[in-house]
């Protein structure tokens, strides 16, 4: 079974370094700051064309092309937020994974926090409702009587 | 009663979720809205796709409102709408066309053949003007106006129905036709 998992996690690593190394293969760079920079910019652009993959990951010509440029621009020293100010200014937000909190992003940003809150409430809201039916209801004086009696009834041999 | 009304709130809450995903199922994730609506058409010096030796800018595409249509012959759409955009130049629409990393060649034998509704074609070879424009596919369609400011942009093929439900009420209120 160790083995088994050993084997699984190798194979993984291999694919996964393979294709980081494809990535960055075609873009040289002499400066290891820059190359972390361009690897970070490219794993957190998203690219236009195809929705739901990074520019890294993506294929598609014109991810290539934006690959291309984003590597122009780190080459030259351009800032992280340099880069991404350029592809918004085209793109829109749409092109940055990490979206800006701003008036349109609000339900994004902090609608779980309000959902959670108002399920917190509702779980409060329930737990008091339902403790006072849990407590014992109290037996009057004659229901007391009248259980004795009961109870007195049942340990006598029948 | 207020009780029966607060029961009420999981049904509420399922059917707001309902209606929101409901209208989620037509819309289409692809049509992003541009980034560059309400700028001008960004600078540029580029080829003429007919006159590769003349080099032309902004300047040469003249008054608006124009129609800046992304084009190129790998583009299956770009053919399917060619047909209704030399329908719209013979209305006297001005259309100018960005040709988008295509063969010269092939984009000018697809003129000849399929007849030329562009008062004039940028040869975007490398993509530049593209990625400057935020285009991400073809076609791509960029209402002008007679400032340069762009005032629309339509993702897909301009056809008809496109053209009557959207584009016509922009480029006549910006005082086309």
């Amino acid at each position: 079974m160790t083995a088994m998992i050993q084997t699984l996690l190798l194979v993984v690593g291999l694919a996964y370094s393979a294709v980081s190394f494809a990535t960055i293969d075609a873009y040289p760079f002499d400066d290891n700051a820059k190359e972390n920079q361009f690897r970070e910019l490219i794993n957190e652009l998203r690219c236009p064309k195809c929705q739901n993959q990074t520019i890294s990951d993506s294929d598609a010509g014109l991810a290539k092309d934006l690959k291309d440029k984003t590597y122009e621009m780190v080459q030259q020293g351009a800032t992280k937020d340099q880069v991404i100010d350029y592809m918004v200014q085209r793109y829109g937000n749409f092109v940055h994974y990490q979206p800006p909190v701003q008036q349109t992003t609000w339900v994004l940003w902090f609608g779980p926090f309000v959902f959670l809150a108002v399920a917190l409430l509702a779980v409060v809201l329930v737990i008091r409702k339902k403790q006072p039916a849990k407590a014992q209801p109290q037996l009057s004086e004659t229901e007391q009587q009248r259980l004795q009696q009961l109870l007195k009834k049942d340990d006598s041999p029948s | 009663m207020k009780k029966q009304l607060f029961l009420l709130l999981p049904l509420l809450a399922f059917l707001a979720v309902g209606v929101f995903f409901y209208s989620a199922l037509f819309s289409d994730p692809r049509e992003l809205e541009s980034a560059l609506v309400g700028k001008p058409v960004p600078e540029f010096e580029l080829p003429n796709l007919l006159e590769p030796n003349q080099t032309v800018s902004q300047q040469a595409f003249g008054d608006g409102p124009y129609l800046l249509n992304v084009w190129a012959t790998w583009c299956p759409t770009c053919r399917a709408e060619h047909e209704y955009l030399n329908t719209l130049a013979a209305q006297g629409v001005k259309i100018i066309g960005l040709n988008y990393k295509d063969e010269p060649a092939k984009a000018r034998m697809w003129l000849a053949q399929l007849g030329d509704p562009y008062v004039l074609n940028v040869m975007d070879y490398e993509g530049t003007l593209a990625i400057d424009l935020g285009v991400y596919g073809a076609p791509e369609t960029f209402i002008v106006d007679s400032n340069g400011m762009i005032l629309y942009r339509h993702v897909g093929d301009v056809n008809a129905r496109v053209w009557q439900a959207k584009l016509a009420d922009i480029y006549r209120q910006a005082g086309g036709l």
